[in-house]
């Protein structure tokens, strides 16, 4: 990335803000036509939560994943996870709900709109992207299989299936399979709480979570749990993969915050995958709740942070 | 020191091992230029730089025990692979304080001394400082080979500080740091067996 220049480039790698913007409008065009469309979200809405921020390249956030389903190293996802059926895909949906059962996912995505939603990513490990999703509010999905009265938290889990994903099987066994993640109910209802089904205007890659993801952006990138297969609703605190792997490091709520540090590491600044700057690129501040302060800052009113990380 | 029945004895000269061990550096310096270190180039850097280093320690504390063991003579080349991994402690070292933090001294000092992984990997890196300083004949004369070898015996520590400090910084327990941690307790574990 030293001496980078335009003609080493492809249009892939690096899509201008504006002609993207511009695909984006077209789009909008047509998306009265096509609200509830596959799911591969060609026409997806727009949103006022979007960033207006730079997206990251669709080649860095597509070859540069932790997906340990697929291995540990970030290139491995990408190298391993193209042999993952994701169709048909069927999510139980059980615990405290008036309507549980297995639902096939093309009936989800009937009764939802997917809209884009640019977000801010930022890793546990110290470095962030922009991510051009498409999905629906995960709310809307709730509130379609009725939690009960008593429900508190979402549990989530992703799908094992060691014959497609090389990294559940093997000497080393790297996490606890299924990967399991969680949020408190109205984390799981607020708005900003999405199920994604695609990125830049595609459908999503296998191994960004295909055919079904979590993301949130204000806590670290390992809660969005990626190809899930159970959402469940209960009254307790659900366990949750790290904090089981290394619960002094990773706590349930891990919101991204910058005054609380990682046992091992600062989370006071990070790096921006593709920054312009190639390697000499500078560290950017981290926002507490990786800026989205504003809007859920009140989830946790009287909560000490530090405890709850 | 002297081993009379010796069954391969190295002959050729030492440049090439300088030369050799200079291709890895080389080889990610040009993918760094043309941008092929992927969408991280910071840490693929780093972490090579590391692993390289690592691996030099290695073969270079390896090279006794392939003499005593199995006859094989390469100790002449002992101060080529020992340099070579300091070239690769010092490059992952740059790349750390210039690149990944952007020579911020203060941010660098708080990583010294709340981080027991950095604090460690440093620890590791002073220890081979005045064993790189007197690598040269001169010192050798100067010291005296038991002094000498005495301080040489540094490299041990350095060498477990290298392997402690990348076991500690990975999340989860992936094999390859733990394969590196094993060799190296068991090129030292073979000298504690060798003196019992």
């Amino acid at each position: 990335m030293l001496l980078r220049h335009a003609p080493d480039l492809s249009e892939r790698e690096v899509t201008p803000r504006a002609l993207y913007l511009q695909r984006r409008h077209l789009l909008a065009g047509f998306g009265g036509l096509m609200l509830a469309g596959a799911g591969a979200a060609g026409a997806a809405v727009r949103s006022p939560f979007s960033t207006d921020e730079a997206p990251t390249s669709l080649k860095d956030i597509t070859s540069y994943n932790n997906f340990y389903e697929f291995g540990t190293d970030k290139s491995d996802p990408a190298r391993n996870a193209g042999r993952l059926t994701v169709k048909p895909w069927k999510v139980k949906i059980d615990g405290m709900v008036g309507k549980p059962g297995d639902y096939d996912l093309d009936d989800i995505l009937k009764a939802v709109t997917i809209e884009e939603r640019i977000y801010r990513m930022r890793c546990v490990e110290g470095w962030s992207m922009v991510i051009p999703w498409n999905g629906f509010p995960l709310a809307s999905l709730l509130k379609r299989v009725e939690p009960q009265s008593g429900a508190k938290f979402v549990a989530f889990e992703t799908l094992v299936r060691p014959s497609e994903m090389p990294g559940q099987g093997g000497f080393f066994k790297i996490l606890d399979w299924p990967y399991v993640e969680g949020l408190r109910l109205d984390e799981a209802m607020h708005p900003l709480t999405l199920m994604a089904t695609g990125l830049y205007g595609e459908s999503l890659p296998n191994q960004n979570g295909a055919p079904l993801r979590l993301v949130v952006p204000w806590k670290y990138g390992f809660k969005g749990i990626k190809s899930v297969v159970r959402i469940s609703l209960t009254d307790k605190e659900p366990r949750t993969s790290w904090n089981i792997q290394a619960p002094q490091e990773y706590g349930f709520y891990s919101n991204v915050n910058p005054a609380v540090d990682h046992p091992r590491w600062s989370q006071a600044t990070e790096r921006r995958i593709g920054d312009s700057g190639g390697l000499f690129a500078k560290r950017r501040p981290t926002l507490p709740f990786n800026g989205y302060a504003d809007q859920v800052a009140g989830l946790y009113t009287g909560m000490d942070l530090r405890k709850f990380y | 020191m002297a081993i009379a029945n010796l069954r391969i004895q190295a002959r050729f000269p030492t440049w090439p091992v300088y030369l050799a061990g200079l291709l890895p550096a080389l080889w990610y310096l040009y993918q760094a230029i043309y941008g092929d270190l992927g969408a991280d180039p910071l840490k693929v850097l780093e972490h090579a730089m590391g692993e390289w280093a690592l691996r030099f320690l290695i073969l270079g504390l390896a090279i006794t025990p392939l003499r005593r063991e199995f006859g094989i003579g390469l100790l002449k080349y002992r101060r080529a692979v020992g340099l070579t991994a300091f070239l690769y402690v010092v490059l992952h070292l740059a790349v750390y304080v210039w690149l990944d933090h952007g020579l911020d001294w203060r941010a660098i000092w708080a990583d010294i001394v709340k981080r027991p992984y950095i604090t460690i990997g440093m620890a590791g890196f002073l220890l081979l400082l005045p064993l790189a300083a007197t690598s040269f004949n001169a010192a050798i004369r100067w010291l005296g080979g038991r002094t000498w070898n005495r301080l040489h015996k540094l490299v041990y520590l350095a060498v477990l500080a290298g392997a402690v400090h990348y076991v500690m910084l990975v999340k989860s327990w992936p094999p390859e740091p733990l394969v590196y941690l094993a060799i190296v307790l068991a090129l030292l574990g073979w000298r504690v067996w060798r003196r019992a």
